[in-house]
């Protein structure tokens, strides 16, 4: 799960991948836009007792319950008790679905994946390789985040 | 998926199931001694019924066991041969290869022939040379469809009351009889419902069948005896509606048996000589030789409620009902919403559209509970398969066992019952196995050598309670602790009561059977049936004396759907709590609170002390409040009829409430069961009582080490 590598880069080099950039304090993230499900306006969600701070709670979306992690604690980028957030991506993998709280969606990117750097090894992060490549748009650094390893622990930690 | 055949092949293994519990169920009750001749007959005809089934689906292994067993039963029918002792034994056995066979053949799998033989045989040595046919599979082949119309009035006419008359029918069907869509079968049962009818269908005027012609013309036609107190008119009331499209004689009998009549073919073949008199309706062109239909229903003879007709079912696919639970679960929560709208718009209490959104409400609620009756069950398939389970687990490890089951009417959602097979199996072998002793130990204990294992389902308060109790030597609690000392799961300074100690079998790894057999001992212990009962929003505990035995109790919610439940507002959430798990609730004064230890407090209610628990602060949200007087408890009960008082702000609401699981989304959330959606869209949670008093720290005050006293396998459970 923590495997830096993106599967992605497999792919021939010519592919291009679209992604979904976001603010994430004041952090350039994406994600693969294939993943995503929907955007939303952030709302209350109720909150789980005894979970990890960066879990949110459990909101209602159109009558099924979906978790909500505050991506900024989660990554470990700030408290989770900052302003609150406004923005809910509910993205899904490997069957599992999720909302995550970030700053502010900005862009819809479409890059090759030759273009998709690898991160380098950081002993001092190890263990936490939630960012599977790096790329620059724009002058501005922005992170693939590894969405697997980023929900890999939910709920599992009581499951 | 739209083939006929295959549709009608899955029809008759799902009649083969109602079949075999039938079967079962007679079987049982001869064991019990509370059987009549009537039901030797019952799984006599579920065997058959199978049989001829089986037959027309060209499924020989079925038809070739089924014959012999069918043979050896109707020894037992004619008086013959006793069931009791081996011979009951082999039925039951007879009766597990039978249900092998239909699962098998179902599956289209191989059935272990080398299981199947010993059996067959051990039945074919119940009956006597002359009349086993030795041709029996081979006949049994031939078997036709056409037998399974066989819950049609037959008898062979042996007993008649001596105030009944006996009359003669003769039934010729025209062309037009059948052109209107006549059915005579539904006229013979009709006559049937009169008394003792023997049927006798004269083929001898069908033409081979490369000779017909015309192919809708009636060849056959019907001779019956009827032994009946009502009179001609009553007789003739039942061709009401054919009375022109056939040629119809009736007659009292006095003289001579009027069917001494045809068709010596067929009964001549018949290897088992039933009573002349009788034959199959309609047999085909090629003479029919297996045992006549006529031998399956003598309960027209006696007539009885067991001749009643069955109260009419439909078949429903599961998915339908599922969406139908989905959708009504839609308009609870809607209908919830609307409350609240009504509720916001300012709308008096007594106005019309008061007083129709009340009466939705109660139409939503009986909308809610059909719903879930179609999807509850008896958990009588269940109970069948445990019966099961312990003769062959008392069989392997040759000790006797007998098993008694109650309550077996007793419903539940079709799901429980599917997901409580596994951890129930478990329970049941655990108990044949490590919970009752060998023969020679009871024995030298002075009980009786058979051991006795029961089974048990009730309702209460709201859940579906089952319970498996062996009569064994209970638990031997010195060697549990011992043995859970050894493996590191608890301190060896540990000081335990008995409880604790019982429950110490639900931890992971854990296993007294002192070496591993064959049977149980494999490493998946009882926290695996405690997980799987969980998962069901259900809960396991365990009594146990010394000598006497030990006994399981689940506990499970009848329903996986809705739940009634009291809105309570703590800490500015809102919870639901299982109006189940509530006994009381009341407001504290200054007199009711009492400190215990450092950080804990009691309440006191009528003579009785209580944890007090803060739901706040056990959930997490706040610290714990200065004063509790004034505050609002819940009196929270326990399946060992426990309790605690659980602090809550605000009594909101009392409703029911649609579960929406978290386990899929989220995973398992610690004293939480579940999540709901509230009127106003939002979520709030499903407390899990139990969880939350087993888990409880019971910190009401200044915070310093906690004292409380906990269940201890709960506590190490946390990750379960």
């Amino acid at each position: 799960m923590s495997d830096p590598i993106n599967p992605q880069e497999n792919r021939a080099d010519d592919t291009v991948v679209e992604l979904l950039s976001f603010l994430v304090a004041g952090q350039d993230y994406c994600v693969d836009i294939m993943s995503v499900r929907e955007i939303r306006g952030g709302t209350r969600a109720t909150p789980l007792p005894h979970s990890p701070p960066y879990m949110r709670g459990v909101i209602n979306l159109r009558g099924a319950v979906l978790p909500i992690m505050d991506l900024s604690s989660r990554l470990e980028i700030a408290a989770a008790e900052d302003a609150p957030r406004s923005v809910i991506i509910v993205v899904s993998t490997k069957g599992r679905t999720m909302g995550l709280m970030v700053d502010a969606v900005s862009d819809i990117l479409a890059l090759p994946e030759a273009e998709l750097q690898p991160p380098p090894e950081m002993p001092a992060d190890s263990g936490r390789g939630f960012v599977s490549a790096l790329t620059i748009v724009n002058d501005r650094m922005i992170r693939v985040l590894d969405l697997d390893s980023v929900l890999s622990s939910i709920g599992e930690q009581a499951a | 998926m739209t083939d006929p055949m295959a549709e009608i092949r899955a029809s008759f293994f799902i009649e083969c199931d109602e079949l075999l519990e039938a079967m079962q169920d007679g079987l049982q009750a001869i064991d019990e001694g509370s059987g009549d001749g009537e039901t030797v007959n019952t799984v006599f005809r579920a065997v058959h019924s199978i049989k001829g089934g089986a037959g027309a689906f060209g499924l020989d292994a079925l038809v070739g066991f089924a014959h012999r067993f069918e043979t050896a039963l109707d020894e037992v029918r004619s008086g013959r041969l006793t069931a009791d002792g081996e011979v009951l034994r082999l039925f039951f056995t007879g009766s597990d290869i039978l249900a092998d066979l239909v699962r098998d053949s179902r599956d289209g799998l191989e059935t272990d022939e080398a299981r199947i033989s010993p059996v067959r045989d051990a039945l074919d040595r119940l009956v006597p040379a002359a009349d086993a046919p030795g041709e029996a599979d081979t006949d049994a082949l031939d078997f036709q469809p056409l037998t399974l119309a066989l819950d049609l009035g037959l008898d062979d006419g042996a007993e008649q009351q001596a105030d009944t008359a006996t009359w003669s029918i003769r039934f010729h069907p025209t062309r037009a009889l059948f052109e209107s869509g006549n059915e005579p079968l539904f006229l013979f049962r009709a006559l049937r419902d009169l008394g003792a009818l023997t049927v006798l269908c004269h083929d001898d005027e069908v033409p081979p069948l490369d000779a017909i012609e015309d192919p809708e013309a009636p060849h056959a036609w019907w001779a019956f005896e009827l032994s009946t107190t009502e009179g001609e008119a009553a007789i003739r009331e039942c061709f009401d509606f054919v009375e022109d499209l056939c040629q119809l004689e009736i007659r009292p009998l006095s003289e001579a048996p009027v069917i001494a009549l045809p068709d010596p073919e067929a009964l001549g073949a018949a290897p088992d000589a039933a009573p002349p008199g009788t034959a199959g309706r309609e047999p085909p062109p090629e003479a029919d030789p297996a045992p006549p239909p006529a031998t399956a229903t003598p309960e027209a003879g006696n007539p009885g409620p067991a001749a009643a007709t069955p109260r009419a079912t439909v078949r429903v696919d599961l998915e339908r009902i599922d969406r139908l639970v989905n959708l009504v679960g839609e308009i609870v929560i809607n209908q919830a919403m609307l409350s609240q709208s009504v509720e916001a718009a300012g709308i008096p209490p007594n106005s019309p559209v008061r007083a129709g959104l009340e009466e939705f409400l109660q139409l939503t609620r009986d909308i809610q509970e059909s719903v879930m009756m179609i999807r509850a069950q008896p958990v009588k398939s269940l109970f069948q398969r445990m019966a099961r389970i312990v003769r062959e687990a008392s069989a392997t490890i040759g000790k006797e066992v007998r098993l008694r089951t109650e309550g077996e009417n007793t419903e539940v959602d079709k799901t429980v019952i599917e997901r409580l097979a596994d951890p129930l199996t478990h329970m049941i072998r655990n108990a044949v196995d490590h919970g009752l002793e060998s023969g020679e130990a009871r024995e030298a204990q002075g009980k009786s050598r058979v051991g006795t294992v029961h089974l048990r389902a009730f309702h209460r308060s709201g859940r579906i309670v089952i319970e498996v109790a062996d009569d064994g030597g209970g638990i031997d609690r010195e060697k549990v602790l011992a043995k859970a000392i050894a493996r590191g799961l608890i301190e060896p300074d540990s000081q335990l009561s008995d409880q604790e100690i019982d429950n110490l079998l639900f931890l992971p790894g854990f296993s007294t059977a002192d070496e591993v057999s064959s049977l149980s001992g494999r490493g998946v212990g009882m926290d695996v049936v405690r997980n799987a009962i969980q998962a069901l929003g259900g809960r396991i505990s365990i009594t146990s004396a010394r000598g006497e035995g030990t006994s399981f109790s689940i506990s499970l919610p009848l329903t996986l759907a809705v739940l009634d439940g009291m809105v309570v507002r703590v800490a500015g959430e809102t919870i639901v709590v299982p109006l189940n798990a509530i006994l009381e609730t009341l407001a504290l004064g200054p007199q009711d609170i009492r400190s215990l230890g450092p950080t804990t407090q009691v309440v006191r209610i009528r003579e009785r002390f209580l944890p007090l628990f803060d739901l706040g602060a056990e959930l997490g949200y706040r610290a714990p409040l200065d004063d509790y007087t004034g505050q609002i408890v819940l009196l929270i009960g326990q399946e060992d009829g426990a309790s605690a008082a659980v602090v809550v702000d605000a009594i909101e609401d009392q409703r029911q409430v649609v579960i929406k699981g978290l386990h899929d989304s989220y995973g398992r959330v610690p004293r939480i069961a579940a999540a709901t959606i509230l009127g106003d869209g939002q979520i709030a949670l499903i407390l899990d009582p139990v969880d939350l008093v087993a888990r409880a720290d019971g910190r009401t005050r200044q915070p310093k080490p906690a004292t409380d006293p906990k269940p201890l396998p709960e506590n190490t459970g946390l990750t379960a």
